[in-house]
């Protein structure tokens, strides 16, 4: 066991799945000399040469239509987006071709898309979004959203040996901030398995990615009341472990489904109708959303803190639900 | 003026030799040829007894292209034909009656009733399905030859897209990556001058499409697509530097699209002397006759292949109509890849 930060933590995976695997080859704007713009691969061009850690064009579409390629004819291929904000340019290779071919013709596709999200440092419209909603929206597509240094790795070990294509999203907010106890040995953590982050009793806080640390921060202050709040952390939104989810919240009755992407049509809108469908009988109170407004990512600091939630609005939600 | 390479045609059977085809490799890409237009007239004859549901395409005109560069192509070699690539499909040994299963939306088509019209490809021959979207298969033919590469096969991938197609990003983005990795990869252009509507002075300003391969740093080559023989060469030769390690080549068939865009369409858009100029260029007619001259096809020999193939297409027609339609029940299978389906890890 090691303490490696979240960033370390998907270097590791990958590198170990390169170094096992000779079909697993990384892909992406600036990856091999320089590292990747966040360093995930920093020094991967090294040992693995430049024809496993390629330095593409600018060309997102072909990045991703040519991991498709590659993954048809055998290999096992993980695409770096700069940012997540920049995997809109290839919508059409992941939601037309990828998402679409084994129904269709029976080929899979074992691709893995690496998403840097998030904000929280000022990085504006364009490099701050949190994309997992339109994607969990598309069959055939798998979405994966660690929270952890541990999750990290073994989702990504998860994710390149699935047969489908899968869309890892990393918190950028977590990179260098979380550090956590991370297995040196190879390990997978099940795609579409929820985790318990927080034990408790008296309400439920479903959330994934960087928001489980708000939530953790929040629900210490509730514990102060006398408030016990259970945080499922979901780690996958497509599949979501729909079980988990209503096992808890039949155990508290009272839930709080919270996100850093924007309100309408984003994923806890799903969460909260199934939660109405399968668990009416259990709530003692009407299912809470909690996210970020219908607004694009503003850019500075000021605003940026409102569009977030933050530690204060998670409370807040909290309290009114205990109260309720 | 023109910077891509004006392909010449074909003369004699010796020149036909020294691109490594013999009497009878021709014989057979005729028989390709017949196929090709049979699966397409007849499937056009199921679509007006309503057998066909949603809209019909055909690739009329581009058949020589279609067989020529399947021939061309490579045992191992892949590609990702298109709408009007029947031919590829054929010579690459998709059954007929699976084809008119895929139309027909029957259990037996490649894709199960999952998708219909050409939109389907036997993966175990060496193709990829194509999707409407055109050209989003080109970054994936781009993505194949990437592999080729990377394991140093000598394989060759092959993307199709129509002049329509190439006013896309796509089409840049495959071509200025392949281009900057010289990976193995054949793109093809069927310029059949119509997209849908559109004429191609509204999808691009320079005389040839293939001119603008050398803004990616290989070759671009015209050939008139009419010619089997004269885009077989090309093919062939495009396919083998590839293999060579030569980089890729942009081959640009100029057809005609002899029917409309799709079943619905009369084409009343396309000036009649247009058809009528094309239509002395037919294809199959065109390699027939220089079977005959060059080759000394014979009647009988002709009968013969006629026979057969009329045949074939009949049984192929049964067949495809006593495949069921596909289970409502078996509709959510399939989405997700099971892990089974795909190899272990390679050390």
């Amino acid at each position: 066991m090691a303490e490696l930060t979240y960033l370390q933590a998907i270097s590791d995976g990958l590198r170990g799945e390169m170094r096992r695997d000779h079909r697993v080859f990384v892909i992406g704007e600036d990856v091999g000399v320089y590292g990747g713009a966040f360093k995930v691969t920093l020094g991967f061009q090294e040992e693995f040469g430049p024809w496993r850690v390629i330095d593409a064009p600018l060309a997102e579409t072909a990045i991703v239509g040519g991991c498709t390629g590659a993954a048809l004819m055998g290999m096992r291929p993980v695409a770096e987006m700069q940012f997540s904000d920049f995997v809109s340019c290839a919508w059409d290779q992941l939601v037309t071709v990828a998402a679409k071919q084994h129904y269709r013709a029976g080929t899979a596709v074992p691709i893995v898309v690496r998403l840097p999200s998030g904000g929280g440092f000022s990085g504006g419209p364009f490099h701050s979004q949190n994309p997992e909603s339109s994607f969990a929206h598309v069959p055939g597509l798998k979405c994966v959203c660690p929270a952890t240094p541990a999750d990290a790795k073994g989702l990504l070990i998860s994710a390149i040996e699935d047969p489908n294509p899968v869309l890892y999203f990393e918190h950028k907010h977590l990179y260098r901030r979380i550090k956590g106890d991370v297995p040196e040995e190879r390990y997978t953590v099940p795609i579409g398995k929820a985790r318990i982050h927080r034990e408790g009793d008296d309400v439920s806080l479903i959330t994934w990615g960087a928001m489980v640390y708000t939530a953790s921060e929040a629900a210490d202050q509730l514990e102060q009341d006398g408030v016990a709040v259970e945080i499922v952390d979901l780690r996958s939104v497509l599949p979501w472990d729909k079980s988990a989810v209503l096992e808890s919240v039949r155990k508290t009755s009272k839930v709080l489904v919270l996100h850093e992407d924007t309100h309408t049509g984003g994923f806890g809108a799903e969460i909260a109708a199934t939660i109405g469908e399968e668990a009416f009988e259990d709530l003692d109170a009407p299912v809470k959303r909690l996210s970020a407004p219908d607004t694009p990512v503003p850019f500075s600091p000021s605003l940026e803190k409102a569009f977030i939630p933050q530690v204060e609005d998670v409370a807040r939600s909290l309290r009114e639900l205990a109260e309720y | 003026m023109a910077i891509a390479r004006e392909a010449e045609p074909v003369g004699s059977l010796s020149e036909v030799r020294e691109a490594g085809l013999d009497r009878e490799d021709l014989l057979g890409m005729y028989r390709n040829m017949l196929i090709t237009r049979g699966v397409e007239e007849r499937g056009h004859i199921l679509y007006k007894q309503g057998k066909i549901p949603g809209s019909f395409y055909t690739g009329r005109g581009n058949e020589a292209a279609a067989v020529a560069i399947g021939t061309a192509m490579g045992p191992d070699d892949v590609g990702t034909p298109l709408h009007r690539d029947m031919g590829v499909h054929i010579v690459r040994g998709v059954e007929p009656w699976r084809i008119f299963a895929n139309y027909m939306g029957r259990a037996d088509g490649p894709t199960r009733g999952r998708d219909g019209n050409v939109h389907m490809a036997d993966a175990r021959l060496g193709l990829i399905a194509m999707v409407s979207h055109l050209p989003a298969m080109l970054p994936v033919a781009v993505g194949a030859a990437l592999a080729f590469r990377i394991r140093d096969e000598r394989r060759v991938a092959l993307g199709w897209f129509g002049e329509g197609a190439s006013s896309r990003g796509d089409t840049h983005e495959s071509m200025n990556f392949a281009g900057t990795r010289r990976l193995p990869v054949v793109f093809v252009c069927d310029n059949n001058q119509w997209a849908y509507s559109t004429p191609t002075h509204l999808e691009y300003a320079v005389e040839h499409l293939a001119d603008r391969a050398q803004a990616y740093g290989f070759e671009g080559v015209v050939v008139d697509g009419t010619d089997m023989l004269a885009v077989y060469r090309e093919a062939k030769r495009a396919i083998e530097k590839a293999r060579d390690g030569g980089g890729p080549t942009l081959i640009e068939c100029l057809t005609l699209r002899m029917e409309g865009h799709a079943v619905h369409d009369d084409a009343f858009y396309v000036p009649r002397e247009m058809f009528e100029e094309w239509a002395k260029r037919d294809p199959l007619e065109r390699f027939r006759d220089w079977l005959r001259e060059n080759a000394s096809l014979t009647d009988d020999e002709e009968d013969e292949i006629a026979a057969g193939v009329k045949h074939l297409l009949t049984e192929a027609m049964r067949r495809a109509e006593e495949s069921p339609l596909p289970d409502p029940s078996t509709l959510t299978d399939g989405v997700y890849a099971d892990p089974d389906e795909l190899h272990p890890p390679h050390h």
